[in-house]
This record gives structure tokens, sequence and C-alpha cells, in this order.
């Protein structure tokens, strides 16, 4: 890790996350182009990437680690429905607890050290002050269930998918963080009804598609993606259960507090194969970064208003942003030569 | 290969039936990663003029990656990749696989797993058995062969499963009553077919009279790619003219010209190699492509596909 975790920041009520300049610096801005289009624009995952980016290692960690492991907390502490794991998937969790204990381990030996006895394996974590030793694969030597204990120590979202007659399964997870969507919501569903909302895609055949695609990822070729909205404050736990706490922020967005409420929220999504179970793990992780910080780089800040400002009615209303989605591309209008 | 080969050494080779030779291979470099039950590698030997590559399910312990075993069945009739396992690797020697992907995975929410093994088609399930065994599951293995030639392990499968293992030797004129099995079958009751195309037909049919879901009805079916007629393939990016002999799959034929084709399986069934046809005419023979994208005539999966003209213009 390039950046030391700084100390707890909140996500919620008084919002103190801030992103230093390095963060800013390796935030992965996420509109190639101009025109924003919808696509699947899915590419391998190959690590390792360029030294410092969020593409170095298969799971990145940053300066927000303990703080986001701090809400993670409070939410699973509001609501445990947060995580599951459907009996079958037992498995599927320990070959996540597998690849999180040697990629950390090995990718941020500062921070992370795995030791393996046979089955016996002893890990440490020294950002969350833990030590545990347990045998692989039986759940009952873990203080927690497995996705749970895992969960609590990755940032961003996970879930792991079940592949079975041709589908894609959504039977386990921890979803404290996410972009509008429920795991207790979509548990159990297959990949079409899970993204049953998006607009334009069914009809451009993107599902059948990725599907396929999805389903034929082999063993150690992780394949990535980039997601993207806007997000007022920098709240991570923006999920349908506390629609009532973040709701009604979209009306807070004034002309005056534009570049300090209104954040871009990019999930880097990355798909790899779990060897055991053949499920997929699908981790997002999510950035927030402020349009003030962002247009401190004036590449982002140009593309950035014409992306807006050309960006479809119907993404504007899928995506949540009517209500602040004219102010958005008023205040960045300042900050592209072309107008 | 298009995807991270692995070297391998074969550390033992055993006779299990007269026909069926078991190797077990060890990784040269570092560990293999376990893997899930009905995997399979395709193993590539180093034959001339060009490596036969051939896929084969893993039969080891899943839980176990110290090695790996596979087991080959000698195909007389075949393009030569069994022959050359029989004949040609002895202990010792080196060959490349891929790592393993899996196109015949367990439903861990089936109530009860039926699992039909025809010859050499036991060794997916070999896998199967103790996941199956780790996780308590409602199992019952079914196993069609013929005593002078298939076979194998069916005296250990018998000792270690008990009356959880039915054994047909069809030479001892014993028969699988497939009506009666799948007719008696508990509601929930996944069943997995590995063996022959007729054994993999007679499943589906009986099973589709009898209403079961299609989803309940698992089969490993790896096309072998079949010799066909010579064609020629214009490649439109390069403008190159490729051309294949009647005994050459027209993934081989790329592979020769050094055109590289993602692939997993080399038999019609993972997708990966699919490729665009901008024009002639396609004899599909794969079993990934559904009958709508057949009929569009647009893509080709080239490691069992043919033209059924004389030549194909593909979008390389």
């Amino acid at each position: 890790m390039r950046m030391a975790p700084k100390p707890i920041q909140s996500f919620r009520d008084d919002f103190t996350y801030s992103n230093s300049p390095g963060a800013v610096a390796r935030f992965p801005f996420p509109f190639p182009e101009d025109e924003y289009m919808y696509s699947v624009n899915i590419e391998p995952h190959v690590t390792p990437g360029p030294e410092g980016s969020v593409y170095e290692h298969l799971l990145d960690i940053d300066e927000h680690y303990l703080s986001e492991m701090h809400e993670r907390d409070l939410v699973l502490k509001e609501n445990p429905k947060r995580c599951l794991a459907m009996p079958h998937m037992d498995l599927a969790c320990w070959d996540m607890i597998d690849r999180v204990m040697h990629c950390f381990s090995e990718d941020y030996p500062e921070h992370f050290k795995l030791t393996k006895a046979g089955d016996q394996w002893t890990w440490e974590n020294k950002l969350l002050n833990i030590n545990d030793s347990f045998t692989f694969g039986d759940s009952s030597t873990l203080p927690l269930p497995p996705m749970e204990y895992i969960g609590r120590q990755v940032q961003g979202d996970f879930a792991l998918l079940d592949q079975r007659d041709g589908d894609l399964f959504m039977d386990a997870g921890i979803v404290t963080c996410p972009a509008d969507w429920s795991l207790a919501f979509d548990a159990g569903m297959g990949f079409k009804e899970w993204h049953g909302p998006v607009p334009m895609a069914h009809e451009m055949g993107i599902f059948d598609r990725a599907l396929k695609y999805l389903c034929a990822i082999p063993l150690g070729r992780p394949v990535r993606r980039l997601n993207w909205t806007l997000t007022v404050n920098a709240r991570m736990d923006t999920s349908p259960e506390t629609y009532p706490s973040w709701g009604s922020d979209r009306a807070s967005v004034t002309p005056e507090n534009v570049g300090e409420k209104v954040h871009l929220r990019v999930e880097l999504q990355v798909l790899d194969r779990m060897s055991r179970s053949n499920a997929l793990m699908f981790s997002i992780r999510t950035y927030l970064i402020s349009l003030e910080d962002l247009v401190t780089n004036p590449e982002w800040a140009k593309r950035m208003h014409r992306v807006m400002k050309g960006l479809p009615e119907q993404l504007i209303e899928y995506k949540g942003l009517t209500r602040f989605h004219p102010l958005v591309v008023d205040w960045l209008a300042k900050y592209d030569p072309a107008n | 290969m298009s995807t991270d080969s692995i070297r391998v050494r074969v550390s033992g080779i055993e006779q299990v039936s007269p026909l069926i030779r078991e190797f077990t291979l060890e990784a040269i470099d570092g560990e293999f990663l376990a893997f899930s039950p009905g995997s399979h590698v395709v193993v590539e030997m180093p034959a001339e003029p060009r490596p036969h590559r051939n896929a084969y399910s893993l039969l080891s312990d899943p839980r176990d990656s110290g090695c790996y075993r596979i087991a080959v069945r000698l195909q007389e009739q075949s393009r030569g990749g069994s022959v050359y396992m029989h004949e040609s690797v002895k202990v010792g020697d080196e060959l490349s696989i891929t790592p393993p992907a899996n196109l015949f995975a367990p439903n861990w929410n089936a109530g009860k797993h039926l699992l039909l093994a025809g010859g050499v088609g036991i060794t997916p399930f070999m896998a199967y058995l103790p996941e199956l065994k780790r996780r308590g599951a409602d199992f019952e293995l079914h196993y069609l062969y013929r005593g002078s030639s298939t076979g194998a392990y069916r005296e250990q499968l018998k000792a270690e499963l008990g009356e959880q293992c039915f054994l047909y030797d069809s030479e001892a004129g014993q028969r699988c009553a497939l009506g009666e099995l799948l007719a008696d079958q508990p509601r929930g009751t996944h069943v997995y077919i590995c063996g022959p195309e007729e054994l993999i037909a007679g499943v589906r049919e009986v099973t589709e009279e009898l209403g079961w879901p299609a989803s309940h009805v698992h089969f490993e079916a790896f096309a072998a790619p079949q010799p066909g007629k010579p064609f020629e393939v214009e490649l439109s990016r390069s403008g190159r003219t490729v051309k294949v002999d009647g005994e050459t799959t027209l993934l081989e034929a790329l592979e020769d010209a050094e055109v590289d084709v993602p692939h997993l399986c080399r038999g019609g069934v993972c997708g990966q190699c699919v490729t665009r046809v901008l024009s002639g005419d396609i004899e599909h023979r794969d079993e990934f492509l559904s009958a709508a994208e057949r009929e569009q005539g647009d893509c080709i999966m080239p490691c069992v596909s043919r033209a059924s003209g004389k030549r194909l213009v593909i979008d390389l």
C-alpha cells in the first residue's frame, strides 16, 4: 500500500470523509470519452497493474480502510441481514477466505500475514488487531460465520455467485455500501433477474452476451469493469433498506453547495473464479470523490461536464439523478472551455 | 495455448481396465490449484506435426491439490490423442495442461444426486464422490460398462459406496432400466450423465417424457472434433487465406497459422472460441450456440464446426 490508512472518518451524520491529494490522483475516473454510453466494458484484470493505481492488486486497499471497516460494523449492527450466505455456499466462502488472505498477505505484507501448516491456518490483520488460528474449511473454528469474518476485513461489497444452469445466482455476500441495491432482495436471483431494472441494456442483448462471457471466466483470469453514479454527501450506505435516511439528501443540493455535496461514485467491479466451488467472487470496490476534488484535474473536469450534459434522460432517471442533475451540469460548465 | 499452461510431470501410470489408463500428474513449478468437482483440463501432447490437445476430467479428490489424476480410454478411431497417451507417454514425461475449468458442476441445491456413468464417463464422478460425501448429500451412482474393456474402479467404488453403487456389466447381460430408474426418483432429484451419446440421448428422452425440468438434467457433452471436407478460410483483417484439410479442425488450422483464438474445452461446449463469420455457410457441430444464433449464421465455433461449402470469411 502506498498510502497509510488514515484514522477513522465518517460516511454519515457529520461526513468527515475526505480524500488526500494522493487519493485524488489515483481515483479511477470512469469516462474514456466525452459521450457516455452504457456498455459492458469488461476487461482482463491483469495484476500487477500500474504501481500505486487502484488496479495494482487484485483487491485494492487504500487510506480509507479503517473508516470503511468501521462503517461496515455500524451497518451490520443496524441490520445483520446485510451479510448472508446460503448453506450450499459455505465452500465458496472458504474459497473467498483463501483468495483474500493470500492476496492481502502477498500484496500488503506490512499489514497482513498468513501462516499455513496443512489445514491449520493463522491469520494476522495488524490494521484491525486480528490474530486468529483456525482449521481451513471448518466454519466452526472461526469466531464469525466465514462470509462475515472475511467480509469485515475487506474494503468494498462482495457477492459470491453460484454458477448453475448457465446462470449466476447471488447466493452469498456482504453488502453494506451499495449504490441502491439490496442483497436481501437479490439473494437467490439469477443474473437477468437482478439486472432487471437497467434501461436499454436488455434490448441491446448485452445481458445474454455478458452472462455467457462471465460463465466462462477461467481460474486465474479475473476481469474487471467500472460502474458509476452520483451520490449526495460522502455516504457509503445508499441501500434501499436505509432509503428514508438518505433519499431526501437529493433535495439538499443547491448551486452553492454542489461542488462539496455531490460525489462521483465509482465502483471497481472485479469477477474472479473460485477454485473449489466454481463460484464467481464479485467484488464491488467503491470510490467517492467530491466534484470539488474532481475538478482539480482539468481533464476530468472538462470531460465530466460533457458526459453529464449528454446523459440520456432514461439514465438520469435510472441513476436517481433527476433532482440535482441540472445543478451539476451548470456548476461544471465553467470548467469546460467549449462553453 | 491461449490460457496459461501448466507444466506437469507424469508421476504414475496405471492400467485401471483393459482399455483405460490412469495418469497421475504433478506440478513441475509450484502447486496445483484445488478444483471443483466436474472440472476438466486440456492436456497438450507434443506430437508431430502438431500437438494433440484433448480434454480430460479430473478424477482425484478436488480438495487434494498435491496431484491431478486423469483416465484415458484408448480410442482406436480417434484422431490420435488417446493412442499417444497410451503408447507414447511414460512415467517421468513432461506435458502441458490448462488450468481446470468446469462445465459439469454439481447443483448443490439438488435434493438428491443421481449419477449415471457409462464406461470412462465414470471419471468426473470420481471427483464428485468425495465432495458429495463431505456434504452428506443424498446420492446414487449407476455405472454401466463392459467387463472386458471398461469398468475401471468398480470394485473400489462398490467397496466404498456399498448400496449407493449400482453396477451394470453389459457383457454379463446386466441392463440399467432407465425408465424405471428415473420414474422412481424423488422430486428435486438432479441427474448427471457422463458417457456415450446414446446414454445421454436415452436419459434426456426418458426425463422429457417424465416431465423432468431440463434444469435437473446435466450432461457432459464434449463433441470430439470429427473430420470433414477440406475448405479455406479468409481472415478479413489480414486478408490471409488459411487452408483447412479434412482431418484438421478450423481451430487447429488457425493455430498452425499462428492466429491466437481463445479456447477452453476444444469440444464445442465452453463458447470461448466463438468467431464472427462474414460470409460462407457453416456446418454447426457445437453444443454452445442457440438455435437462433445458428439460424443467423454469423458465428462459428472453430474447435468443432466447419464450413459446409468451400470457403468462409471470418472476422480475425
